[in-house]
C-alpha cells in the first residue's frame, strides 16, 4: 500500500472520520465492560452521569481538569517544536516540591508567598527540562529518554525528602510535607464551590500559549522548527535556542500543574500528588491536535473519562483502568483518523 | 572498600548479575531488532509490562511455564503488530504512537488483572522457573554457583543475544534487516519491501520485549506486581544507544548494568550503605543509564533511517 496526499479533503472528511475514531473509542468502552460482564449502555451512562451528571460530579471533573490543562499545554508546546518532552510528570513534582518549600519554610505573607510559589515553581520546572535540551542541542542526547528517566529520578528526590528533610512531624509518620499555611492557598474562585483559582491560572495560560503561537516571533520561529529544523535553521532561525526557550516554556507550564495542585486543592505534597498527569498529558496534547485552546476541551473530556470511570466503577465493579485502556485507543484511533483526513490509501 | 570487594567475590552478587540482565538483554535485544530496521519502539515499557501478566496468568491458569512463555511472546507480538501497522505502513509519529502502545498494554494488563483477581491484596503466587542444575559445571567450588545456577530462560536470553548477531550479520535477512534501517530506498531496489521486514522486524523485537518482562514474574520474582517493570523499558532503549545498536556489545552492557544493580542492592545493606537514604542507591540505574547516553552520544553509530517513516509514493 502507498499514501496519496488529498490536497482538498471533504469537509466529511475532516470531520468525519476524527467522529469515527470517538465513536469506535465508545465500542471499545463498550466491549471491555461486557468482558467485565457489565452492562455496556449501563456502563457508558455511569461513566458520563459520574463526570457531568451532577454539580458534584462536574465540579470534580473540572479540578482533575485543571492540572491536564497545564501538561497538556507544556506537551502542546514541546511537540509542536518535535521536542518530545515526556518528562512532564517530573517537571510537575519539582513545581509542587517548590511551591511546599517556599510556602511552607519562608513564612512569607499570602499574598508575597503565592506569586514567589508559582514563579519558583515556574522555574524550577524549566530548568528540570533544560538539562535534556541542553543534552540534546549540545551532545544530540535522545531527549524522550533523558526526560522519561528524570520521572523516576525524580520520584525516588521526592520519596527521600518526605521521608527526610521535608517530613510533616506532625504526620503521624505518613511521608507528607507540612502544610501550606492558609493565607498561602489558592482562593476559590466562587465562595462555597469547590474550584479553586488553579482553573482560572490554567485557562489563562492556555490563552498565552495560544497568544504566543499565534502572534509572537517565537511562536512562528517553534513551528518552522518542528517542521523542518534543516529548513528553519537555512532560514536563519537559531534552532538550538528556540528550542532551549521551547523547553522553558513548557517545563514552566508542566510545572504550574504542580504548584496548582499543591496551593489549590491538595494543600501538601506527597509521593502520590500525580497519578500520571504528566504522562496523560501526551494523550491531552494529541487529541487537540496540539492546539492550546483545544487542550482545555480536550483535558475536560479526558478528567471526565477519570472522574466519569472511578464512579462507574463503584457502582458497576468495571475496574477503573478502563478509562487508561479508552484513553490510549482514542489517541490511537485519533492519530490515525488525523492522517487519513491527509491521506488516501492507495493499492500498490 | 572492603565491603564492595567482599560483595565482588561473593558467587550470589555473580548469580545476580546474571538474574538481573536476563530481562534486559532479552528486551534491549527487541528493542535492537527494531530499530536496526528503523522504528522506534516507545511500547518497550508497556510490552513489557503486558508480558510479566500474560505469562504470569497463563501459569496461574494452569499452562506451565513453557506455554506461559509462548503466550508472553504471542502477545508481545500482537502489540508489535499493531504498533508496526500504525508506524510502518501509515508512517504516523513513532513517539506518539509508541507511547500510546505503552499505555495501552499497561492498562490493559492492569486492567485483566483486576478482572481475574477483583478481590486479592497479595498477589497470588506461581512455581517459577528453578535453577537448572547442569552435571560437572553447577558442581565447580564458588564457579558452580556464581555462573553455573540459573534457570533456563537467563540461559534463553544468552542464546537469543547470539541467535540475534548470526541472524543480523551472517543470514540475507539480517542484511535486509540492517538495509531497511540505513538505506530503505536500497531494499526496494532490490525487489524487497521495507514495509513487510519492518513490520517483520517490530512484530518479532516486540515478543522479545514481552519475554523479558515475562521474565520478572516467571524467573525473577513469582507474582505480578503493579510497578513491577519500573522503567526497565526506558533502560533498555539507553542500553541500545550504549551497545551501539550492536548484540554483543548490547549484551555487555546489559551485564555491565546489571552488575551495578547487583551491588547498588548489596551496598544497601553494609553499614555504610545504612548511611545513605537508600532512594540514592534506587536511583543508581536511571542516573548511569543518562550518563551511558551522554558517554555514547558522540559516537553513537545510529542507523540512518531510524524514525523515517517510508512511503513508496515518494522518491
Amino acid at each position: 500500500m502507498r499514501l496519496d496526499p488529498i490536497t482538498t479533503p471533504s469537509p466529511a472528511r475532516t470531520v468525519g472520520l476524527p467522529a469515527l475514531a470517538l465513536g469506535a473509542t465508545v465500542l471499545v468502552a463498550m466491549g471491555l465492560a461486557l468482558i467485565a460482564g457489565a452492562d455496556p449502555l449501563a456502563t457508558l451512562g455511569l461513566i458520563v452521569k459520574g463526570a457531568a451528571g451532577s454539580k458534584f460530579a462536574l465540579l470534580e471533573t473540572l479540578n482533575r481538569a485543571t492540572p491536564l490543562i497545564f501538561t497538556g499545554l507544556a506537551i502542546s508546546v514541546a511537540f509542536r517544536a518535535k521536542l518530545w518532552n515526556i518528562g512532564a510528570e517530573a517537571q510537575l513534582y519539582v513545581g509542587a516540591l517548590v511551591t511546599v518549600v517556599i510556602g511552607t519554610q519562608l513564612g512569607l505573607p499570602g499574598p508575597l508567598a503565592l506569586p514567589l510559589m508559582a514563579l519558583g515553581a515556574v522555574l524550577a520546572g524549566a530548568l528540570v527540562l533544560l538539562g535534556p535540551v541542553l543534552l540534546k542541542t549540545r551532545l544530540g542526547v535522545d531527549e524522550v529518554v533523558t526526560t522519561l528517566l528524570l520521572n523516576f529520578i525524580m520520584a525516588l528526590f521526592i520519596s527521600y525528602l518526605l521521608e527526610g528533610p521535608l517530613k510533616d512531624p506532625m504526620g503521624m509518620g505518613w511521608p507528607k510535607s507540612p502544610a501550606l499555611p492558609r493565607d498561602a492557598r489558592l482562593p476559590r474562585i466562587v465562595e462555597g464551590l469547590r474550584l479553586h483559582w488553579g482553573f482560572g491560572l490554567a485557562l489563562i495560560s492556555a490563552l498565552g500559549v495560544w497568544i504566543m503561537q499565534t502572534r509572537t516571533t517565537l511562536g512562528y520561529e517553534i513551528r518552522a522548527t518542528g517542521l523542518n529544523p534543516e529548513a528553519a535553521r537555512f532560514a536563519g532561525i537559531p534552532v538550538g535556542r528556540v528550542l532551549v526557550k521551547t523547553a522553558l516554556i513548557s517545563g514552566g507550564l508542566a510545572a504550574l500543574a504542580g504548584f496548582s495542585e499543591v496551593a489549590g486543592l491538595k494543600g501538601n505534597l506527597t509521593a502520590d500528588l500525580s497519578p500520571g498527569f504528566g504522562y496523560t498529558g501526551i494523550v491531552v496534547a494529541m487529541l487537540a491536535l496540539l492546539h492550546p485552546l483545544g487542550v482545555v476541551v480536550s483535558a475536560l473530556f479526558v478528567a471526565g473519562v477519570f472522574v466519569g470511570a472511578d464512579s462507574m466503577s463503584r457502582a458497576a465493579g468495571v475496574p477503573t483502568y478502563i478509562a487508561d485502556i479508552l484513553l490510549a485507543t482514542a489517541l490511537l484511533f485519533m492519530v490515525l483518523a488525523i492522517l487519513l483526513t491527509k491521506v488516501r490509501v492507495v493499492r500498490g | 572498600m572492603t565491603e564492595i570487594i567482599d560483595i565482588l567475590i561473593s558467587a550470589s552478587f555473580w548469580a545476580a548479575v546474571l538474574r538481573i540482565a536476563s530481562p534486559l538483554i532479552f528486551a534491549t535485544l527487541g528493542e535492537l531488532i527494531c530499530e536496526r530496521a528503523g522504528v522506534l519502539n516507545l511500547g518497550i515499557e508497556g510490552i513489557m509490562v503486558f508480558g510479566a501478566f500474560a505469562g504470569w496468568m497463563a501459569v496461574y491458569a494452569g499452562f506451565g511455564l513453557w506455554p506461559g512463555v509462548l503466550v508472553a511472546l504471542l502477545a508481545g507480538m500482537a502489540f508489535g503488530a499493531l504498533h508496526a501497522l500504525l508506524t510502518v505502513p501509515f508512517g504516523l509519529s513513532q513517539h506518539v504512537v509508541g507511547l500510546g502502545i505503552t499505555m495501552l498494554a499497561t492498562s490493559s494488563a492492569y486492567y485483566a488483572y483486576r478482572l481475574a483477581l477483583p478481590e486479592v491484596t497479595s498477589p497470588p503466587r506461581i512455581d517459577p522457573f528453578q535453577p537448572l542444575h547442569i552435571p560437572v559445571l553447577s558442581d565447580i567450588p564458588w564457579l558452580g554457583q556464581a555462573l553455573f545456577s540459573q534457570t533456563a530462560l537467563t540461559w534463553a536470553a544468552f542464546g537469543c543475544a547470539a541467535l540475534v548477531a548470526l541472524v543480523l550479520y551472517r543470514t540475507p535477512l539480517g542484511l535486509a534487516v540492517r538495509a531497511a534501517g540505513e538505506n530503505p530506498q536500497a531494499v526496494e531496489a532490490q525487489g524487497l519491501s521495507v514495509a513487510a521486514i519492518r513490520m517483520g522486524a517490530v512484530i518479532v523485537g516486540s515478543g522479545l520485549m514481552a519475554v523479558g518482562g515475562a521474565f520478572l514474574t516467571m524467573s525473577a520474582f513469582s507474582s505480578f506486581f503493579f510497578e513491577m517493570v519500573n522503567g526497565r523499558g526506558w533502560i533498555c532503549i539507553a542500553l541500545v544507544v550504549f551497545g551501539a545498536w550492536k548484540p554483543g556489545k548490547a549484551l555487555l552492557g546489559a551485564l555491565l548494568f546489571a552488575g551495578f544493580d547487583a551491588l547498588q542492592i548489596r551496598l544497601q545493606q553494609t553499614p555504610m550503605g545504612q548511611l545513605v537514604p537508600y532512594q540514592v542507591f534506587l536511583m543508581i540505574p536511571y542516573v548511569l543509564s543518562i550518563l551511558a547516553l551522554i558517554l555514547m552520544s558522540r559516537r553513537a553509530e545510529v542507523p540512518a533511517a531510524l524514525m523515517t517513516p517510508f512511503n513508496r509514493g515518494e522518491r
